[in-house]
């Protein structure tokens, strides 16, 4: 989505999550699902014969299971509905459509589905409607493209052949995008914008003076603002590290093994995370010296990326014992 | 059963909070409810929290949020990933339990960044419902015209239910949408955002937040004046299932209705004011009768949810603003409402009382 951005060019970003998810359906949702992609919509029936569809797998009543699977009509009628203009982003349609709470013929729960149709004018609590269906189907609550009034439809018939037995469908994708206007908060900013003329910056606590790097407009000690600016050395010291020897996902620059190490720069009361590099990875130790390798000038833009990665300044190391977070060790923390 | 009250509370809430983060937000929100009546993080023996990674858009987003707690030495502390009132009623028990006096429980929801009329709809059911991706006007638009075609209500009297919630909320400064003026025929002439329902129907969205202290009996009583002792209070659930529950009625906020009823020897009928925490003016009106909040009672003295929703926040939001008005001396006997889920599916009823 786009939002409409404040003057003064702040930063922002998409920030975008996707989980691909993909889901067992089990005996019960699994019928369902095989029913769609055979153009049939079935219900699960309780023991005095109230048939659930969506076939549910539990009464909600008494938390009892339903396992018996009975078929009900493509065709039924609508009990409540809405209508949706514009089409909502993730949504199967591309129109303005209605959706509505269908109940079926033979069925004693309605369905959630579309009603695809011209305008809101012709949409009406009562009316009849019928199943309408995708060309290809995989098993999918979008199998079905909706519901459309009774008599409308392409005529197709409403029954294939049952694929249940030999082929039931054992689970379903449904991926889930979101998108989020990321903008980061002022201590953020500046921290960021401070990156692209190769400064470090940091936060002073109000309390005892800590430094705390990235900024983040808060002591977290103690729950209070923090708003001194400090700028801080491009040296430190290696507090911990990690040798990864997966790849993540997406990150083809990152040639694996790699080290990741928290930097304790200089002045600084907290590491933060950076790659090192420069030497061999059996030789990053904790309490080692580094410095910071940037881009070229011309490359630098407002980001941590502008740090290629930490190699060795050969500088003696800081004893191992006075290597680390130091902000929560009382006072007089000041760096060794 | 031990002595529990709301002693002070703090609120924000604005349309959107774009440059500030969670932490920025409740830093001065937990001092100003800490500061009212004293305290130090030191003196708080629980600590819960309320809000949504869905809406941050990022994972264990609340632990980064601890920040702004100060929870340093380490602290005792929960989170629900649901609305702040959740996390009120775990603090509750850790307070019934007897081992502290003094409870914080804060939540907040930045939605803004977001669209969150269709991140709500991950919350259905995702086989059959969710990737359909029906959004929450929708969603609540469905209940509406069951609500207004059984003829339990009318368009315009859900119009009427808006304009009593923007007329309650003028002078309340966390309120988005507040109006003197405005008329049910001023709100019949919008357009429909979700056939039937219009935007002055669905609760006008927000980032915010809220922090509470709870003190048990004579700790609160040393803390503040006047003390709102929680006399009952109790969540219910119904089917997640749309097609599966009648939707022009909440049988789980009837119930907790009832059970808090039961404990505070009052029934949420006999209150002075009640704070409902609704998705839309029919919302609303399921509520009024479901809870059987009869016409001597004052709904949503700070015009409520519909004024102001803060997706986590907005249900501890009512606890805060009906406390207040046991505080204040406004309301002798108060009912906050908190819920959950598509179309009322959980509530929670909190029955709070004066000296």
């Amino acid at each position: 989505m786009s939002k409409e951005l404040p003057a003064q060019g702040r930063l922002r970003a998409d920030l975008v999550i996707e989980y691909p998810f993909t889901r067992t359906t089990g005996p019960v949702v699994g019928a369902f699902m095989t029913g769609l992609r055979d153009r049939r919509i079935v219900g699960s029936r309780r023991a005095d014969g109230w048939v659930f569809v969506p076939a549910a797998e539990v009464d909600p009543d008494t938390g009892n299971p339903l396992s018996e699977i009975v078929d009900v009509a493509s065709v039924g009628v609508v009990e409540t509905w809405t209508w949706v203009d514009p089409p909502r982003p993730g949504s199967p349609w591309d129109d303005p459509h209605g959706l509505a709470l269908v109940r079926l013929d033979g069925a004693n729960t309605p369905m959630l589905h579309g009603v695809l149709v011209d305008s809101v004018a012709d949409m009406a609590t009562g009316m009849r409607v019928e199943a309408v269906w995708r060309e290809e189907r995989v098993g999918h609550i979008t199998d079905l493209l909706g519901f459309v009034p009774e008599g409308t439809g392409t005529g197709q018939p409403d029954r294939t052949e049952k694929s249940a037995v030999a082929d039931p469908v054992r689970s379903i994708r449904t991926p889930i995008r979101l998108e989020y206007d990321f903008i980061p908060s002022a201590a953020a900013q500046e921290y960021l914008r401070a990156y692209a003329e190769k400064r470090i910056l940091g936060n002073r606590s109000p309390v005892d003076g800590a430094v705390f790097v990235p900024p983040r407009g808060v002591d977290p000690r103690s729950g209070v603002e923090t708003t001194e600016m400090v700028e801080l050395p491009h040296a430190g010291h290696i507090g911990n590290f990690c040798v990864t020897h997966l790849p993540i996902p997406g990150r083809s620059d990152l040639p694996t093994p790699y080290v990741s190490a928290w930097i304790h720069l200089d002045g600084a009361d907290i590491g933060f995370l950076g790659l090192v590099s420069g030497c061999e990875n059996d030789e990053v130790r904790i309490g080692m010296r580094v410095q910071a390798v940037w881009k070229a000038d011309e490359e630098l833009g407002a980001t941590a990326e502008n740090i290629l990665y930490w190699e060795p300044s050969g500088e003696p190391d800081v004893p191992v014992e006075q290597a680390g977070n130091r902000a929560w060790l009382g006072e007089g923390m000041s760096d060794a | 059963m031990r002595e529990i009250a709301v002693v002070s509370s703090a609120i924000h809430q604005v349309e959107a909070l774009t440059f500030k983060t969670d932490v920025q937000l409740m830093v001065p929100l937990i001092n100003e409810a800490r500061d009212a009546v004293g305290l130090v993080q030191a003196d708080v023996g629980f600590t819960c929290s309320g809000s949504s990674d869905f809406l941050a858009g990022q994972g264990f987003s609340f632990v980064q949020t601890l920040d702004a707690v100060g929870a340093s030495p380490p602290i005792n502390e929960s989170h629900v990933e649901m609305d702040g009132v959740f996390a009120l009623y775990e603090a509750w028990v850790k307070l019934q339990i007897g081992e502290i006096d003094i409870a914080l429980v804060y939540s907040y929801g930045k939605s803004s960044p977001g669209s969150r009329r269709d991140v709500l709809a991950v919350q259905l059911d995702p086989y059959t419902v969710a990737p359909l991706w029906p959004d929450a006007h929708a969603v609540a638009a469905l209940q509406a015209r069951l609500l207004i075609e059984s003829g339990a209500v009318t368009a315009e009297e859900l119009a009427a239910i808006a304009v009593r919630s923007q007329r309650n909320a003028v002078g309340n400064p966390n309120a988005l949408r507040a109006s003197a003026q405005m008329t049910v025929a001023d709100v019949m002439a919008t357009a429909m955002v979700a056939d039937p329902l219009r935007a002055a129907d669905l609760a006008a969205e927000a980032d915010g937040g809220c922090a509470v202290i709870l003190a048990a009996g004579d700790r609160a009583r040393e803390l503040c004046d006047r003390p709102a002792w929680i006399r009952g209070i109790d969540h219910r659930i119904d089917a997640h299932g749309l097609g599966v529950r009648d939707l022009v009625t909440a049988p789980s906020a009837a119930l907790a209705a009832m059970r808090a009823a039961d404990s505070a020897g009052f029934s949420a009928g006999s209150v002075d004011i009640a704070e409902l925490h609704a998705a839309s003016t029919a919302q609303v009106h399921v509520l009024t009768v479901g809870m059987g909040l009869g016409g001597d009672v004052r709904i949503d003295p700070s015009g409520g949810s519909l004024a102001g929703d803060t997706l986590m926040a907005a249900g501890l939001m009512r606890v805060a603003e009906a406390a207040r008005q046991i505080a204040s001396g406004d309301a002798d006997r108060a009912l906050a409402h908190g819920s959950s889920g598509p179309c009322l599916q959980q509530n929670l009823v909190c029955l709070i009382e004066g000296d």
